[in-house]
């Protein structure tokens, strides 16, 4: 049977591979941070896989990315190591900071991930000056910059948006819309019902689309990028997403309507779609998909363990790191 | 044979010869070139002061006038530091860090430590700081103190032309974040300043006048209203040692505390409000570290508590002068 889909399929199984394996990092960590074992803080993407997978799908690691306080489906998917993530988030020494970060901060500039942040909106400003070195070092790369429909309202996402218009800037601007900053509705705390509309003020193109479909946030998004890339300047891409856990682990939740996870999770699972359209289609078969699912099972094991028995940093490590020299 | 430029010269020659030297380096920031977009004249301010003035020509593709948005630019700067550029971010006066401070203070000053040492970021936040221009409670702080508390962050502020061309050629060399505070009323300040590029290192302290009875220990411009105070307590033959600490972040303790150790006394002038102050800092270990060396209390010279006031007879007053420091100096010899 031919492939209607805009990937072969190796991609296609990429791609349900990155959503799965953020899938399952954030599940288990829901339940060990449930059971004491995570320290601190710890904000889960689960729900808005196909958001993060099907825009990374389309970088090099010489792009870059900002991500937010929720940052782990963004690093899975721009390529950043599972395991060396659980170790992070673990507090370990052999996490990808060393220990020194957590799950608020993990970062991997070699491929381009520039951090999640613990303060919101301000990855926008970081990316334009990523975009900017792009510009002047003339090479393709483009900077992405996550934020939620909470962040939209920070003072540094609209400077910055107001900056990469003019400076034509290689820079896209991505608001994950779930429908909550932290705890408040955006239909509260946004006084615009667009994000395109928001774009247009700017002076840039918007675009919505189901953040839940993968195939329609990466046929935006390889629009988008491919403007980027080409001098047309930046654009901001809205993704219209669910949150299947609270703002951080240990929400109660009760400012969602009763049995809005419960319906979320039956109905609006980005998985699932993926699922059923690409086996429907006859592309890929339910077994091969049986068999990701299997690997990355094993590959979240496996991570979790090999942080548990990772050893902590030692006090030595307290105040190296804090300059270059 | 002497080649004697201003401050404010010799600020914009270390920008041209760094940028010469290394097409990554750039600068941005509010009417550094001037008259962007508009009809007349490009170039037309160089910086609000003119301290950049002449830089477009040279460096057309280097220098970057910003709109008025300090979060985006200076945030854009620390992003753009992690990507391969080696920006120059010029706040037009420090005061204008409060629209921006968590790109500076969270991000920037955080990364490496955060991202486990593997993020360099080789920025440099210039502003113009400090008072005696009647420019009042917004237009005139050092907030030294507040840099200077936070791990991450390189802290300079130069006394003069020749400090500050080297300490501006190794900030812009650095890969660490340097926030590089040039005080606007040394601009017009003139020395001796060599056209060769030269770097002078951070974490040392220069002696600007060796002296057996007392140390001042201080920075910027009460550098000079310190050896000012120490001229006139050499008609009563009193003779002042003058720290000029040069970088406050890192700060160079040791040649404070060998000094200390031959004089016995210290005063320590800050033109920064005195709570949580550098002086502060500087007294607080130097009581912890050399206390069995002092003859006498330590003595604090500061403004007061209070912002920077507009009246010409109150900022007068607010800045600490050479006859104030003179009377802390002596005041730790009556014991």
């Amino acid at each position: 049977m031919s492939n209607p889909f805009p990937l072969p399929k190796e991609q296609l199984l990429d791609a349900y591979r990155k959503m799965k394996t953020i899938r399952d990092f954030e599940e288990r960590l829901h339940v060990d941070f449930a059971r004491g074992e995570i320290p601190g803080f710890v904000h889960l993407y689960a729900g808005e896989e196909a958001t993060a997978v099907g825009i990374m799908m389309h970088l090099h690691d010489r792009d870059r990315i900002a991500s937010t306080h929720r940052g782990h489906g963004h690093c899975i998917a721009k390529g950043v190591d599972v395991k060396a993530m659980m170790a992070e988030i673990y507090g370990k020494a052999t996490g990808c900071c060393a220990g020194k970060g957590g799950s608020m901060h993990i970062a991997d500039l070699s491929l381009g991930m520039m951090g999640a942040n613990g303060i919101l909106g301000a990855g926008a400003p970081l990316v334009c000056g990523a975009a900017l070195a792009a510009q002047k070092l003339g090479h393709d790369g483009v900077g992405i910059t996550f934020f939620g429909d909470g962040a939209s309202n920070q003072g540094t996402v609209l400077e910055s948006m107001n900056l990469a218009a003019i400076w034509n800037l290689p820079a896209i601007f991505v608001v994950e819309n779930n429908g909550y900053a932290e705890s408040t509705s955006v239909d509260y705390a946004t006084a615009s019902d667009s994000y395109v509309d928001r774009a247009t003020g700017f002076g840039m193109p918007g675009i919505t689309v189901d953040g839940l479909d993968f195939f329609a946030v990466y046929e935006a998004a390889g629009e988008v990028i491919r403007r980027a890339r080409e001098g047309a300047g930046p654009t901001l891409l809205e993704c219209k997403n669910v949150r299947f856990f609270g703002h951080f682990e240990g929400d109660a939740q009760t400012y969602k309507a009763p049995g809005e996870n419960e319906y979320n999770r039956a109905n609006n699972d980005c998985l699932k779609l993926f699922r059923q359209k690409v086996t429907e289609a006859g592309v890929i078969s339910e077994s091969e998909l049986d068999a990701i699912d299997a690997e990355v099972a094993q590959l979240i094991d496996e991570a979790v363990a090999e942080a548990i028995a990772a050893p902590l940093p030692g006090p030595e490590q307290l105040t190296t790191d804090v300059y270059v020299n | 044979m002497a080649r004697i430029i201003s401050m404010k010269d010799a600020v914009n020659e270390a920008l041209d010869q760094e940028m010469t030297r290394d097409p990554t380096v750039i600068m941005m920031g509010e009417d550094i070139v001037g008259g962007a977009g508009a009809q007349g004249e490009d170039d037309a301010w160089g910086g609000v002061l003119g301290v950049s003035k002449g830089l477009y020509a040279k460096h057309p593709n280097q220098m970057i006038d910003t709109p008025l948005s300090e979060s985006a630019y200076v945030g854009a700067a620390i992003g753009a530091a992690t990507a391969g550029l080696r920006p120059v971010a010029e706040l037009m006066f420090i005061d204008f860090i409060g629209v921006c401070l968590d790109q500076v203070f969270n991000q920037a000053a955080k990364f490496r430590y955060m991202f486990g040492g593997k993020a360099e970021t080789p920025v440099v936040i210039r502003a113009m700081c400090g008072a005696g221009f009647r420019a009042a409670a917004q237009h005139s702080q050092m907030l030294t103190p507040l840099f200077t508390h936070i791990p991450g962050l390189k802290v300079v502020c130069p006394s003069n032309a020749y400090d500050c061309k080297g300490l501006l050629i190794q900030a812009i060399r650095d890969n660490d974040p340097v926030i590089f505070l040039e005080h606007k009323n040394l601009y017009a300040s003139t020395a001796d300043v060599p056209e060769e590029p030269y770097t002078i290192p951070f974490g040392e302290a220069n002696i600007v006048r060796e002296g057996r009875d007392a140390t001042i220990v201080t920075y910027g411009q009460m550098v000079g209203r310190s050896v000012e105070a120490a001229e006139l307590l050499k008609k009563d033959g009193v003779d002042v040692e003058v720290i000029d600490l040069r970088t406050l972040s890192p700060i160079d303790m040791d040649t404070v505390l060998e000094s200390v150790e031959a004089t016995g006394r210290l005063v320590c002038v800050d033109e920064a409000n005195p709570r949580c102050s550098i002086a502060a800092d500087i007294a607080a270990t130097v009581a912890q570290d050399a206390f069995d060396a002092l003859k006498a209390p330590i003595r604090m010279v500061t403004p007061p508590h209070a912002p920077v006031p507009f009246s010409p007879s109150l900022e007068d007053a607010y800045v600490p002068s050479a006859e104030r420091i003179a009377a802390a100096v002596r005041k730790t010899l009556e014991n």
